[in-house]
Order: structure tokens, then sequence, then C-alpha cells
């Protein structure tokens, strides 16, 4: 099954080309470990996933560009054309002069109904190449004004015109500290938006990959390049192709699917972080070794503890005694409880790996079986030139506290009245605003009573 | 996208003129290639001057004539012919211009309801023959000073026009406001009437102070002629140098001050004209810098003023360039930011400058700056890979902050000094369409906005309460 991207504005277009490099790259590297045919599996898999071959020199992404200023899009096309590995389609972008000036309302109400049927066309299109559609998977931002109120409003358009496909929005989640002043006014209207739509968001926090670029990688100069690149990995470490969770000798052909699945039980419930293990400088490789035991006992503690990265975790930080029924008002402070997790393994001795940490029941909210809360996708065919790596899918309370301060400052913005002009003037009501508040306050709320 | 700057008045011309020659200089460093790309088309049109003056534009291929966006307009015929005459003769046609002889006479009523009346349609006219050349129109700016006749006087009459013709296109005011020593003995009457304009019509203004651009001449003259500095200094890095550009022109006396203006309308649009790791178009700054509708003063500040020639530049001389930003001999009006409070605060950045160095730096300055209580992040920033000339990279820093207060009081009291003895009214007042209202409506907006600027003064320091949030019944 194949997935069609959508990349909605800067972000999500820089965002995107990255993607698509780091999957090629991957695809192609000689660092599989694994046997020619399981090699060639993946390959085909990955292939058929992301990329078109029809009649072209190299393969061809499928993907739908929108911004609503031309600059992005035509880097993205340059680079990937230049790469000589793969391509863009010549006809698969959309976009505009004047850009959404950071305005939520200006992409929402006044871009997305202006040329939704222009976008839907191109995504159609995209669509029919695919032999079978396995969903759509969107990048944006939440900070501005395109990847946001555009994206926001491109995803209900998705999900009116394919009522039965799966949609995941990968959101961008900006810096604390400015790089948009009404950031927080778009990113609440934004995912208010985005809940009701789409089938689960996955979030990558801009200040968390900026630790890892700085304390992992050691990069001394971090660029938006490089903050991309690691979200690149970081997702081609999901997106790759896997066995699925069940054995079965063939790569899953159903992968945004089995993620819902696995998941997203309650619609209440749709916010997932990622995590990874492990990230470092690439000189840094030859000189290591990892064993699946070590990787696991970080990324669990990783997510008990909501680290960020393998570095400066929380070693206090444990489950409730197992067993015990407890209040969620005395659990643990800073523990954090998970709806579903999924792993994702990658790479050497793959199949004699001891999941038993993950299935620990203390770890989860009661409403599943442990056996159903937890999944375990595999590949012994290893990714990126990591001998072993895993990645951690999580639907848990990760991202409660970024959550909440953004509501928090978005709120003591909206008090104050400030800005509300650019909003209103293109559509959005102060009503708008409460709707959105109130939905976002839900999910807080059901998050915070897990 | 398309800017398109409308230069009226003698100040407003002699500024335009240097914005042209210098974005003409940017160019040319950055488009080798003689290919004319977006960057150039949203400031210039590509003409085909050979198949007479009404050749339609070409929009791709190899440059052949450049055209400037623009429309100049003088009731005096000197600045305006002095450009046509001059080496950026080609950059414009006849159709751009609209002059006449005699001049306002420093009287804002004669730019505004005389001429104005006089020459509505025919700048209706070419404001319409002007945009239709424009693929997409995003900006207005107009470049004018407060002080005078036309420029203030005319030139805020177009402000209203443009609003009226063009309501989705946003309105920039670059604004030079005249000094206690002004010669203009009415300059008072002419900015506060110019003022109300301002406060009404205009989507954001950059006010500019001619004592700032005066103290920054000097500084860097007294830089270079110190013998201070290590290494010789760039020539054509001065934020006050028109060397290096493509024209050869005389050196006129307030050509340094002028260029210091024109860097700033360069430095404003570069994110929208060159690609960047993080845009920050027009749209954009407005967007993030106007929480209310009429606080929309923007004080602008520009670093680095001149570059050494040595190659090297370690992260210390970066962190400088952001420090700089924020002392008070950078900003382009007499005010101190530091001191007052920021109601937002955009950092345009040029060049090789990454994120980190953006966010490294901004932790370093937050704690010593006041932010209001609602915007304690209130940061808005961009990131455009191609320097200025002669530069390795640069910032602009634009703060709405309540430090243009003084400014505006200081205005106020001339104005009153004047209005109390009624001097020079009757100039005024013989005026078709002007009366007494004018000018106590005029004074009224004034003093409601200084009243708004200090409501929020008042909330300096105070202690923040942070409103309860939404109850959700569980």
């Amino acid at each position: 099954m194949s997935i069609v991207t959508v990349q909605l504005g800067q972000c999500g277009n820089q965002i995107g080309h990255e993607v698509f490099s780091a999957l090629c790259s991957d695809i192609r590297g000689t660092h599989g470990l694994c046997s020619k045919n399981e090699n060639q599996a993946y390959q085909d898999s990955c292939k058929e996933r992301f990329f078109c071959e029809e009649q072209s020199a190299v393969p061809v992404a499928r993907a739908v560009l929108v911004d609503m200023e031309p600059k992005v899009i035509s880097q993205a096309l340059s680079m990937a054309a230049s790469s000589g590995l793969w391509r863009y389609s010549s006809h698969s972008h959309f976009c505009q002069k004047q850009g959404s000036g950071n305005n939520w309302a200006s992409g929402y109400c006044v871009h997305g109904p202006r040329h939704k049927e222009a976008i839907l066309e191109l995504v159609q299109r995209e669509a029919e190449r695919c032999d079978r559609l396995g969903g759509f998977f969107t990048i944006m931002s939440m900070a501005g004004g395109t990847g946001s109120g555009l994206g926001a409003f491109v995803t209900q358009c998705l999900r009116d015109a394919f009522p039965t496909s799966f949609i995941l929005n990968h959101v961008i989640w900006p810096y604390g500290t400015g790089e948009v002043i009404v950031q927080n006014y778009n990113s609440v209207l934004t995912l208010s938006h985005l809940y009701h739509s789409s089938d689960a968001l996955l979030v990558h926090e801009n200040d968390v990959i900026h630790k890892i670029c700085a304390q992992l990688l050691n990069i001394k100069q971090i660029s938006f390049r490089d903050v991309n690149q690691v979200i690149a990995h970081q997702l081609g470490s999901v997106f790759q192709p896997t066995h699925p969770a069940g054995g079965g000798s063939g790569y899953s052909r159903n992968p945004l699917g089995d993620l819902m699945e696995t998941l997203v039980p309650h619609p209440e419930f749709r916010m997932l972080g990622l995590r990874n293990i492990p990230q470092m400088p690439e000189s840094s490789l030859p000189f290591s070794t990892f064993s699946w035991p070590g990787l696991l006992k970080h990324l669990r503690q990783m997510l008990i503890a909501k680290a960020p990265m393998e570095e400066g975790i929380d070693w206090q930080v444990r489950p409730p005694h197992p067993g015990s029924s407890i209040p969620c008002t005395n659990k643990p402070l800073h523990f954090n409880t998970s709806i579903a997790n999924l792993l994702i393994l990658r790479g050497k001795d793959v199949h004699s790996v001891d999941l038993g940490s993950f299935q620990d029941p203390s770890l989860y909210t009661s409403w599943l079986n442990p056996q159903d809360a937890f999944n375990a996708w595999k590949t012994p065919r290893a990714f990126n030139r990591y001998e072993k790596s895993a990645a951690l899918v999580s639907n848990s309370q990760f991202l409660l506290k970024p959550l909440d301060s953004i509501v928090g400052k978005a709120w003591n913005m909206f008090a104050s009245k400030a800005y509300l002009h650019q909003y209103t003037k293109f559509g959005i009501q102060e009503e708008d605003f409460l709707d959105s508040f109130t939905t976002l306050e839900q999910v807080i709320s059901s998050y915070t009573n897990l | 996208a398309v800017s398109l700057p409308f230069a009226v008045g003698q100040c407003g011309n002699q500024v335009g003129c240097r914005f042209w020659d210098l974005a003409l200089r940017e160019h040319a460093a950055v488009n080798k290639k003689g290919i004319y790309d977006e960057a150039l088309s949203s400031f210039f049109r590509n003409v085909d001057t050979r198949s007479g003056d009404n050749a339609p534009d070409i929009y791709r291929g190899k440059i052949c004539s450049l055209k400037a966006r623009a429309l100049l307009i003088d009731m005096e015929e000197g600045v305006v012919n002095e450009i046509l005459q001059g080496p950026l003769r080609d950059v414009f046609d006849s159709k751009q211009l609209i002059t006449d002889v005699s001049g306002s006479g420093n009287n804002w009523a004669v730019g505004h309801k005389i001429y104005g009346c006089q020459y509505r349609e025919k700048i209706v006219e070419k404001l319409r023959k002007t945009a239709e050349h424009c693929d997409c129109l995003q900006c207005f700016f107009i470049i004018h000073s407060m002080g005078g006749g036309t420029g203030s006087g005319l030139g805020t009459f177009v402000l209203n026009l443009l609003e009226e013709e063009f309501p989705e296109v946003y309105r920039f005011v670059t604004s030079v406001y005249p000094s206690g020593e002004d010669d203009v003995i009415t300059s008072p009457y002419n900015s506060v009437l110019a003022m109300k304009e301002l406060n009404e019509h205009a989507d954001c203004v950059l006010p500019i102070e001619n004592e700032s651009l005066f103290e920054i001449v000097n500084k860097i003259h007294q830089m270079i002629n110190s013998g201070k500095l290590g290494s010789t200094v760039k020539q054509n890095s001065l934020v006050t140098s028109s060397a290096g550009s493509t024209k050869t022109l005389p050196e006129k006396p307030f050509d340094a001050m002028n260029n210091i203006v024109a860097n700033l309308l360069l430095n404003l649009t570069s994110s929208a004209r060159f690609e960047g790791s993080l845009n920050m178009d027009l749209n954009e700054i407005s967007m993030n810098l106007v929480p209310f509708p009429r606080l929309h003063y923007l004080v602008s500040s520009l670093t680095p003023l001149y570059t050494l020639a040595d190659v090297n530049v370690p992260s210390r001389r970066l962190d400088q360039m952001f420090s700089d930003a924020f002392s008070r001999d950078h900003q382009l009006i007499q005010a101190d930011p530091k001191h007052s409070l920021y109601l937002a605060c955009a950092l345009l950045v040029r060049g090789n400058v990454q994120v980190s160095d953006l966010r490294r730096n901004i932790e370093r300055l937050k704690p010593s700056l006041h932010f209001v209580s609602w915007n304690q992040e209130g940061w808005k920033t961009g990131l455009c890979s191609v320097p200025p000339v002669g530069h390795s990279h640069s910032l602009l820093a634009l703060a709405n902050n309540t430090c243009v207060k003084p400014t505006f009081i200081e205005l106020k009291d001339r104005f009153m000094k004047l209005y109390k003895k009624k001097a020079h009214l009757h100039h005024y007042l013989q005026i078709d369409g002007m009366e007494h209202s004018c000018f106590s409506e005029a004074i009224s907006s004034l003093s409601d906005l200084i009243e708004e600027y200090n409501e929020l003064d008042a909330t300096k320091g105070g202690p923040r309460i942070d409103p309860s949030r939404l109850k959700i019944a569980v």
C-alpha cells in the first residue's frame, strides 16, 4: 500500500524534502547487514510505499507540495532533482505568491476555500497513481499561517473526500521562545481543528530536537536543516518497512492502518510522541557497539520519565507498584502513564530481543489488556547506518506538559485580546477561539486523568 | 510578491533615489547570471526598451532593461529632475512621475487638500497602471518626511487613497520626523496633521529621526578617522555608503543619512526576495508586530554599521551584533527600548547565521528586556540566507515598544507651543477644507495615542497575574 505525503508551508516542504532524501539514501545504502533477499524486499516495499517509478529514471516521490509563496517549493524541487537519486513529480505542486502572513485565519478562511479544488485535484491524481492507497501523511508546522491554517483546512477536505482513508498529521511544535509571536494562537486553532478531522497527530517539538542536535550530535552551529534531518531520521525509523507484529514473512502492507489500530483505541486520545535511540554523530558510529537490552532499558526510562533523549534521563522515576490500584491523583508525579506503545526495532539479532519490560502493566492505564497496549514491529534490516536502532511511538502523557504550556500562553494573550483584530478581519471570531480552547482543555483534562 | 515604493516630496525622493541605487547594487551582487528572477521581480520589471515605450514586460530569461516598480511624486521639480538626468534615469519612465512646479510651501494643507484634490485622478490612474504590471501586489511603501508640505500632506493623501483603492494591500510608511531644531517653523503642525492620517490609515509606520541618522554618520566618521580600527573597513559595507553602486553618482550631503534609510528598506524586504531557512514576509511583520490596530509604530535598528575587512568572524562578534541592535545608538529614532516596555520584537537576520545563534542570543538578552505581561515570549524571527553587500551577516530589529512615546510627546509639546499662540495658523485656515477642527482632531488623535502608551507603561514591572483557565466538567 502506498502513502501520499502532503507537504504544507515552509516547514512542511523543508522537512518533506529531508524525509524523502533520508528514505532514498537508506534504501540505497550498503549498511543493511541482512541477506540480499531481505534487502531487496525492504527496498521494494519502501519504493512502493513512498515512490512511484512509472517511466522515470529515478524514483518519483508520492507527494503533493503546497505553499502560499513560491521560494521554498522551488528550492525543494530543484534540490531533489539535482541529487540525481530521486525527484518530485513536476506536476504535483501548488503555490501562490503572497503567503499567509503567519495568520491562521488567512490560511483557513481565505486560502483554503479559494484553492481547495486545485489542491484536491493534485491529491486525487497522486492517490490514483497508487495501486492501493494506504492513507495520507501531512507535514506541517502549527506556528505559522499556511501549514497551520491551510493545513487544517486541507486535512478537513481530505477527510471529506476520502472518508475511509487514514490520515496522519505530522505536526511540528515551535520553539517555546518565539519563532512567531502569534504561534500559540495558531497552535491552539490548528490542534483543535485537527482533532476533529485527523486520525492521529504525530508530534515533533523543535526544542527537543534542538537538544538532540546540541547534546547528542554535538553540532556547534545548529541550522534548521540540521533539525529537519533529525526529524527525517526519526520518521524514517518509524515508516520504513517492517514485518508485522504477528510475524509473517512479508513486509507489512498497511503501516498507517496498523499504527492507528495499535495506538489510537479511543478518539479522545490522538496525540502521539516519538522517541528514537541511538542518536550520535556519524563519526562516532564505528567506535560504538550497542546491545538490545541496553537500548531498550534507556528507551523505557525515556518513556517513563518523559525524557527527550538518552542523555540526562531521570532514573529516579519509577512506575507505581504493580498490582495495586492507585487513584490517578496518587501516582508518582513525574511518571508518564501510557495508553499504548509501539516499538520499532531494526537491525542485528532483532528477533531475539526480550520485550517484557515494555509489557509491564504498571506502565499503562487499565482499559486495555497489556498485550493489546503494547506492540512491536521488527526487521533485521538495519536503518541508516545504525547497526541496531529502536523507535518508540507512544500514546501517553509525553505531550501533556508542552500542550498545557501552549494553551496557557495562548489563553493569557487571549485574555488581553491582543492580536484578535488580525484574526477577526479574516473570519475567525472570539467564539471560534473559545471553541478551540474548550476542545483542548478537554484533551488536557483527559490526558491528565489517565 | 511585489512591494511598491512611493516616494513623495523632496526627502522621500532623495531617500528613494538612494534606495533604488542600493537595490540595484544588491541584486547585481547576487544575480551573477543576468537572468531576471523572482527576487528581482519584487522591485523591478524587465522590459525590452527597443520595442518602444509600451513594450510588454518580459517575465523570464535574460535581463534586458530593468525598470523600478515605483511612483515618484513631488510638487517641485528639482529633485525628480535631478534623478531623471542622473545615472538612474533609465530605471524610471515618465509614466511613473507626478510633478508640479511650485511646491507646497511647507504647508500640509496645500499638499493634502489642494494638490491632493488636483492630482487625485492622475495618481489613481498611474497607480492602477503600475499595479497591473504586478503579478501579486502585497505591499505599498510610502517614503516621506513629516515636517514639510508635500511629503507630509500629499503623502498622507496618497495613504488614504491607497486604502480606498486597494484595501487589501498592506500600507507601510517610512516617515522622517523633524527634530526640535528643524528649519521649518511649521513642522510641528505638518507632523501632527500627518500623524492623524498615519494613526488611521497606515498598517505599519517606521519612524525615523534625522538626529539619530546624523549621530550614526558621525559615529562612523569617528571610528574611521580615529585609527582605532585594527584593519581597514570595507568601504561598501558602511551602512552609510554608496560605494560600489552600479551607477556612479556624485556624493550629496544627505546621501550618507539617506543610505541608512535605504538599507533599512532593503533589509526589511530581504526575506521576501531571497531564500532562507525561516522566511519573513511583510504581511508577517504586520501580523506579529501590531497587537492592537493603532499601536503600529515600530522602532528600527540596523547592525552592523560597518564590517572590517578581515574575514574570520568569531561568534563573539556575531553576539555583539545582537547586543548592538538593542543599544540606544543603533536605533533610528531617539529612543531607548531597553528601558521601556516591549509589546513585540522582530529580528530579521541575514547571512550565515543559524537558528542556534538566534536562540542563544535571545536567551542571553531576554532577561534585560521588559516585555508586556501577555507577550512574555514575544519574538518574531526570520533567517534570510543572503547577506547585504559587504557583510557576511546583518540584523534588522523592529520593536513595538513604548519608547516611541517621548518622540510623540515632544511633537505634541512643540505643536501646542505654536498652536496656543495661533502662530501661522492663517496659512492653513485659508485653504479650502481646513478648519480649526482639523487641528483639534489631529492633536486629540495624538493625545489618545500617547495615552494608550501611558496605560501600557503603567503595567510595566507590576505583578503578573495570569488569568484563570477554562474549567472543564470532568
